[in-house]
Protein backbone atom coordinates (compact mmCIF):
# COMPACT_ATOMS: atom_id res chain seq x y z
CA UNK A 1 0.00 0.00 0.00
CA UNK A 2 1.49 3.20 -1.14
CA UNK A 3 0.74 5.79 0.96
CA UNK A 4 3.61 8.73 1.04
CA UNK A 5 4.47 10.64 -1.87
CA UNK A 6 7.37 12.78 -2.51
CA UNK A 7 7.24 16.54 -2.04
CA UNK A 8 11.02 17.49 -3.63
CA UNK A 9 9.71 21.80 -3.47
CA UNK A 10 9.87 21.07 0.00
CA UNK A 11 12.46 19.22 1.39
CA UNK A 12 14.56 21.29 1.90
CA UNK A 13 12.16 23.41 4.58
CA UNK A 14 10.91 20.28 6.00
CA UNK A 15 14.28 18.04 5.81
CA UNK A 16 17.58 20.01 6.18
CA UNK A 17 18.04 20.83 9.47
CA UNK A 18 16.76 16.82 10.75
CA UNK A 19 19.82 15.60 8.01
CA UNK A 20 22.18 17.81 9.15
CA UNK A 21 21.58 17.27 12.80
CA UNK A 22 21.98 13.54 11.66
CA UNK A 23 25.05 14.11 9.30
CA UNK A 24 27.24 16.63 11.80
CA UNK A 25 27.83 14.11 14.20
CA UNK A 26 28.73 11.55 12.13
CA UNK A 27 31.20 13.58 9.81
CA UNK A 28 32.16 16.69 12.23
CA UNK A 29 32.63 19.27 9.22
CA UNK A 30 30.14 21.72 8.53
CA UNK A 31 31.18 21.92 4.93
CA UNK A 32 31.64 18.19 4.41
CA UNK A 33 27.54 17.56 6.06
CA UNK A 34 26.27 20.54 3.57
CA UNK A 35 27.60 19.09 0.45
CA UNK A 36 26.09 15.56 1.89
CA UNK A 37 23.11 17.07 2.34
CA UNK A 38 22.34 18.94 -0.62
CA UNK A 39 24.44 15.65 -2.67
CA UNK A 40 21.41 13.37 -1.13
CA UNK A 41 18.68 15.87 -2.12
CA UNK A 42 20.31 15.98 -5.75
CA UNK A 43 19.96 11.70 -5.48
CA UNK A 44 16.55 11.83 -3.80
CA UNK A 45 15.21 13.92 -6.85
CA UNK A 46 17.29 11.40 -9.51
CA UNK A 47 15.76 8.27 -7.90
CA UNK A 48 12.01 9.57 -7.40
CA UNK A 49 10.69 6.91 -9.91
CA UNK A 50 11.75 4.19 -7.40
CA UNK A 51 10.45 5.39 -4.69
CA UNK A 52 7.81 3.53 -3.27
CA UNK A 53 5.99 4.90 -0.92
CA UNK A 54 6.32 2.74 1.86
CA UNK A 55 8.08 4.52 4.01
CA UNK A 56 8.01 8.26 5.07
CA UNK A 57 9.74 10.94 2.62
CA UNK A 58 12.28 11.28 5.57
CA UNK A 59 13.41 7.58 6.09
CA UNK A 60 14.22 7.66 2.54
CA UNK A 61 16.01 10.74 2.79
CA UNK A 62 17.94 8.85 5.43
CA UNK A 63 18.54 5.68 3.56
CA UNK A 64 19.87 7.39 0.98
CA UNK A 65 22.23 9.91 3.11
CA UNK A 66 23.70 7.02 5.29
CA UNK A 67 25.09 5.38 1.90
CA UNK A 68 26.59 8.81 0.86
CA UNK A 69 28.04 9.03 4.43
CA UNK A 70 29.53 6.03 4.31
CA UNK A 71 31.18 6.62 0.24
CA UNK A 72 32.10 9.58 2.37
CA UNK A 73 34.39 7.45 4.01
CA UNK A 74 35.01 5.16 1.49
CA UNK A 75 36.76 7.75 -0.66
CA UNK A 76 38.42 9.59 2.42
CA UNK A 77 40.37 6.14 3.42
CA UNK A 78 41.64 5.36 -0.43
CA UNK A 79 43.87 8.63 0.29
CA UNK A 80 46.22 6.45 1.83
CA UNK A 81 48.24 7.85 4.53
CA UNK A 82 45.39 10.24 5.66
CA UNK A 83 44.03 8.93 7.92
CA UNK A 84 46.94 8.07 9.87
CA UNK A 85 47.26 9.91 13.17
CA UNK A 86 50.75 9.51 15.34
CA UNK A 87 51.11 10.40 18.84
CA UNK A 88 54.32 10.19 20.93
CA UNK A 89 53.94 9.20 24.03
CA UNK A 90 57.53 9.49 25.50
CA UNK A 91 59.30 12.82 24.40
CA UNK A 92 62.56 12.87 25.71
CA UNK A 93 61.61 16.92 26.26
CA UNK A 94 58.26 16.01 28.29
CA UNK A 95 58.65 17.70 31.61
CA UNK A 96 56.21 18.94 34.03
CA UNK A 97 52.62 17.12 34.64
CA UNK A 98 51.64 15.61 31.10
CA UNK A 99 50.63 11.88 32.44
CA UNK A 100 47.85 14.13 34.83
CA UNK A 101 46.86 16.19 31.72
CA UNK A 102 45.92 12.83 29.82
CA UNK A 103 44.15 11.03 32.87
CA UNK A 104 39.97 11.60 31.60
CA UNK A 105 38.27 13.61 33.74
CA UNK A 106 35.12 12.03 34.85
CA UNK A 107 32.95 14.87 35.06
CA UNK A 108 33.34 15.39 31.19
CA UNK A 109 31.23 14.83 28.22
CA UNK A 110 31.62 11.63 26.99
CA UNK A 111 30.91 10.23 23.66
CA UNK A 112 27.52 8.40 24.75
CA UNK A 113 26.27 11.65 26.20
CA UNK A 114 26.92 13.14 23.06
CA UNK A 115 25.29 10.24 21.00
CA UNK A 116 22.59 10.89 23.52
CA UNK A 117 22.64 14.83 22.87
CA UNK A 118 22.37 14.03 19.22
CA UNK A 119 18.96 11.71 19.34
CA UNK A 120 17.43 13.75 21.48
CA UNK A 121 18.46 16.71 19.07
CA UNK A 122 16.65 14.54 16.13
CA UNK A 123 13.44 13.65 18.31
CA UNK A 124 13.07 17.62 18.48
CA UNK A 125 13.10 17.92 14.73
CA UNK A 126 10.61 14.90 14.59
CA UNK A 127 8.30 16.56 16.77
CA UNK A 128 8.38 19.78 15.04
CA UNK A 129 7.59 18.02 12.47
CA UNK A 130 4.01 16.70 13.38
CA UNK A 131 3.24 20.75 14.07
CA UNK A 132 1.75 22.60 12.24
CA UNK A 133 4.45 24.05 9.22
CA UNK A 134 4.10 27.87 10.13
CA UNK A 135 4.04 27.26 13.50
CA UNK A 136 6.95 25.11 13.63
CA UNK A 137 8.71 27.58 11.73
CA UNK A 138 8.29 30.48 14.01
CA UNK A 139 8.89 28.03 16.98
CA UNK A 140 12.41 26.81 15.52
CA UNK A 141 13.28 30.54 14.63
CA UNK A 142 12.26 31.49 18.02
CA UNK A 143 13.67 28.79 20.34
CA UNK A 144 16.69 27.81 18.32
CA UNK A 145 18.01 30.11 16.25
CA UNK A 146 17.13 33.00 18.81
CA UNK A 147 15.72 35.60 16.49
CA UNK A 148 14.38 38.90 17.90
CA UNK A 149 10.40 38.64 18.76
CA UNK A 150 10.40 41.72 15.76
CA UNK A 151 12.36 39.92 13.24
CA UNK A 152 10.13 37.50 13.31
CA UNK A 153 7.16 39.24 13.71
CA UNK A 154 8.45 41.19 10.10
CA UNK A 155 8.84 38.12 8.51
CA UNK A 156 6.09 36.12 9.26
CA UNK A 157 3.85 39.81 8.78
CA UNK A 158 2.38 39.40 12.71
CA UNK A 159 1.85 41.03 15.83
CA UNK A 160 3.60 40.33 18.46
CA UNK A 161 0.78 39.18 20.31
CA UNK A 162 0.01 36.40 17.31
CA UNK A 163 3.28 35.04 17.90
CA UNK A 164 2.86 34.73 21.44
CA UNK A 165 0.30 32.62 21.05
CA UNK A 166 1.34 30.59 18.46
CA UNK A 167 4.77 29.99 20.92
CA UNK A 168 2.04 28.72 23.37
CA UNK A 169 0.59 26.40 21.40
CA UNK A 170 3.71 25.01 19.75
CA UNK A 171 5.41 24.50 22.99
CA UNK A 172 2.50 22.85 24.42
CA UNK A 173 2.24 20.34 21.23
CA UNK A 174 6.12 20.06 21.98
CA UNK A 175 5.96 19.09 25.05
CA UNK A 176 3.14 16.36 24.93
CA UNK A 177 5.17 15.06 21.71
CA UNK A 178 8.79 14.89 23.29
CA UNK A 179 6.59 13.76 26.86
CA UNK A 180 5.88 10.95 24.56
CA UNK A 181 8.31 9.97 22.85
CA UNK A 182 11.86 10.90 24.43
CA UNK A 183 11.03 11.03 28.63
CA UNK B 1 -7.20 39.96 46.99
CA UNK B 2 -7.68 42.12 43.86
CA UNK B 3 -3.89 42.24 43.50
CA UNK B 4 -3.55 38.54 43.30
CA UNK B 5 -6.87 38.47 40.40
CA UNK B 6 -5.30 41.10 38.44
CA UNK B 7 -2.02 38.42 37.48
CA UNK B 8 -4.75 35.59 36.22
CA UNK B 9 -4.14 32.97 35.05
CA UNK B 10 -3.78 33.73 30.79
CA UNK B 11 -1.02 36.14 32.09
CA UNK B 12 0.72 33.74 33.88
CA UNK B 13 1.00 31.56 31.13
CA UNK B 14 1.94 34.16 29.34
CA UNK B 15 4.76 35.50 31.22
CA UNK B 16 6.10 31.89 31.63
CA UNK B 17 5.92 31.74 27.77
CA UNK B 18 8.22 35.34 28.07
CA UNK B 19 10.35 34.26 30.65
CA UNK B 20 11.54 31.48 28.40
CA UNK B 21 13.38 33.68 25.90
CA UNK B 22 14.14 35.93 28.92
CA UNK B 23 11.78 38.45 27.83
CA UNK B 24 9.78 38.75 30.68
CA UNK B 25 10.67 42.16 32.73
CA UNK B 26 11.44 41.87 36.58
CA UNK B 27 8.22 42.94 37.50
CA UNK B 28 6.50 40.30 35.81
CA UNK B 29 8.88 38.11 36.70
CA UNK B 30 8.14 38.34 40.64
CA UNK B 31 4.41 38.64 39.85
CA UNK B 32 4.55 35.38 37.88
CA UNK B 33 6.39 34.12 41.10
CA UNK B 34 4.11 35.32 43.59
CA UNK B 35 1.07 33.65 41.37
CA UNK B 36 2.47 30.15 41.22
CA UNK B 37 2.83 29.97 44.84
CA UNK B 38 -0.45 30.30 45.31
CA UNK B 39 -1.64 28.50 41.58
CA UNK B 40 -0.84 25.00 41.39
CA UNK B 41 -1.42 24.62 37.89
CA UNK B 42 0.69 27.39 36.60
CA UNK B 43 3.21 26.12 39.25
CA UNK B 44 2.89 22.65 36.80
CA UNK B 45 2.62 24.36 33.91
CA UNK B 46 6.35 26.94 34.70
CA UNK B 47 7.66 23.86 35.75
CA UNK B 48 6.53 21.87 32.74
CA UNK B 49 8.00 25.04 30.77
CA UNK B 50 11.21 25.27 31.86
CA UNK B 51 11.65 21.42 31.31
CA UNK B 52 10.86 21.60 27.85
CA UNK B 53 13.68 24.96 27.61
CA UNK B 54 16.00 23.12 29.32
CA UNK B 55 15.96 19.78 26.77
CA UNK B 56 15.90 21.84 24.06
CA UNK B 57 19.19 23.74 25.56
CA UNK B 58 20.89 20.73 26.10
CA UNK B 59 19.83 18.68 23.28
CA UNK B 60 22.54 21.21 21.39
CA UNK B 61 20.15 21.30 18.48
CA UNK B 62 22.30 22.87 15.04
CA UNK B 63 20.12 24.29 11.75
CA UNK B 64 21.38 25.59 8.80
CA UNK B 65 21.18 29.26 7.76
CA UNK B 66 18.96 30.41 5.29
CA UNK B 67 21.60 31.73 2.96
CA UNK B 68 22.94 27.69 3.03
CA UNK B 69 19.22 26.85 2.81
CA UNK B 70 18.96 28.34 -0.28
CA UNK B 71 21.89 27.36 -1.97
CA UNK B 72 20.59 23.96 -1.20
CA UNK B 73 17.07 25.01 -2.81
CA UNK B 74 18.96 26.30 -6.07
CA UNK B 75 20.86 23.44 -6.68
CA UNK B 76 17.78 21.33 -6.33
CA UNK B 77 15.89 23.72 -8.70
CA UNK B 78 18.11 23.46 -11.34
CA UNK B 79 17.90 19.75 -11.54
CA UNK B 80 13.89 19.44 -11.10
CA UNK B 81 12.53 18.85 -14.37
CA UNK B 82 10.32 22.11 -15.56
Amino acid sequence: MSTHTLHPETWVDRYSDYLYNYTIVRVNDHIVAQDLISETFLAGLKSKKNFKGNASERTWLIAILKRKIIDHYRKKNSKKGQAEVHINYSDDDMEGDWLEERVQDPFDKNAEDELENNELGLAILECLDTLDERHAAIFKMKTIDNFDTEAICNEFNITPSNLWVIIHRARKAMANCLEKNWL
Amino acid sequence: MKFNMMFNCDKARHTCDKAQYNEASLWEGIMLNVHTIFCRFCRKHSARNSKLTQTIKDSQIKTLSPEQKNVIKEQLRQEMPQ
